[in-house]
């Protein structure tokens, strides 16, 4: 069972599972999928400094706190009990690719040779852990959600602004991926 | 002492009238900023919620939805993964909606289940796109955020901090952004 379970999972039963957690969510406690929020609430329960957007009652939202929580103690339990021993397999052309960049290392699902603390302190790695970070942080509230809250509750709910921001996520991904992330990449 | 009990519908109605005027991105807008639930549980009830976490944080590292590597091909159309895990997800994810509409499905506690059209603002095209900069760099959303540092990633923590950064940052300048 746990040598089943410790292989990757494909597509299909990782796309069953998240679309499932949709109406789990709303049938045991009427919430909406979503999880860039929780930045939000971090912020109005530690430094809300008198600014409008984060004067709400976030101990509301605590539900949030416990699920990533979850979403933490699920990732120990999948990369111990239920650990792969063999490196994570990439697309060939990927490969190639990432090779020029001198990203070989795939052993783990983040490459080392870029998330690593060795790597924060290079200026590439600063601009992919910190600037992206800032990035993610700043446009998913920007975009009123991110991936989950747009992406599957809000398509989920055949909402067209959750369309519209989910193109627009993938706009910014090719973007950076195939446009601009090559030239960070050789820094 | 009852498990739960109802709170005074005009305080409730206080409380969502606490939001301010200019908020344009009102809180119903924004994902789970909005909590329909008028009951009031015991703080270890949340706890059901870590349950539902922790099956999505497996899911997360099992099927690879926090390696930066996919995310790299997903953006590059060399692999259908991702496109398969989303496009399923929603799929499920609208007929479940669906059938709770349909069939007025109630909560677990027999509350009536609520939806919130969105609005659409400016918003949804230039933090989306800022949003999908930022996610092809670090190969994580929100989510797998929490999910990298599980795994023993423990500098993704700083991306964490950045993107908290990111939130607080745009609460600041947001009445002077576009919308």
């Amino acid at each position: 069972m746990i040598e089943f379970l410790s292989q990757p999972w494909p597509w299909w039963v990782a796309g069953a599972i998240i679309g499932l957690i949709v109406p789990t969510l709303l049938i045991i406690g009427n919430k909406h999928f979503g999880i860039s929020s929780n930045l939000r609430h971090v912020c109005a329960a530690c430094f809300p400094a008198n600014i409008n957007f984060f004067k709400y009652e976030w101990k509301k939202e605590m539900w949030n706190f416990f699920f990533v929580g979850g979403i933490v103690v699920g990732a120990i339990i999948a990369t111990t009990i239920f650990a792969d021993p063999n490196p994570v397999k990439v697309a060939p052309a990927l490969a190639a690719e990432l090779q020029n960049y001198g990203i070989t290392d795939y052993s783990n699902m983040v490459p080392t040779q870029l998330v690593s603390w060795e790597s924060l302190f290079t200026l590439r790695g600063f601009i992919m852990l910190v600037v992206g970070g800032f990035l993610v942080g700043f446009g998913s509230r920007y975009a009123g959600g991110c991936t989950s809250g747009h992406a599957i509750m809000g398509l989920s709910n055949l909402q067209l602004p959750s369309l519209i921001a989910t193109i627009f996520f993938m706009v910014g991904g090719f973007i950076m991926a195939n446009l601009i992330l090559p030239y960070i990449m050789l820094m | 002492m009852s498990e739960t009990k109802n709170i005074n519908p005009s305080v409730a109605f206080n409380e969502t009238t606490m939001v301010p005027d200019n908020d344009f991105e009102v809180r119903s807008l924004d994902a789970v900023c909005i909590n329909e639930s008028q009951l009031q549980h015991p703080w270890w009830h949340n706890f059901k919620y870590s349950i539902v976490g922790l099956v999505f944080g497996i899911t997360f590292v099992k099927a690879e939805i926090i390696s930066w590597f996919r995310m790299q091909e997903m953006f590059r159309m060399q692999t259908f993964h991702m496109y398969g895990i989303i496009g399923g997800a929603v799929v499920l994810g609208a007929l479940s909606v669906w059938l709770i509409k349909k069939y007025k499905v109630k909560t677990v506690h027999g509350e009536h289940i609520e939806f919130h059209d969105k609005k659409f603002n400016k918003g949804q095209v230039i933090g989306g796109t800022i949003f999908g900069l930022g996610w092809a760099m670090t190969g994580a959303c929100p989510g797998p955020i929490f999910a990298q540092i599980g795994t023993g990633a423990f500098v993704v923590f700083v991306v964490l901090l950045s993107a908290i950064v990111g939130t607080w940052v745009y609460g600041y300048f947001r009445e002077q952004l576009p919308h």
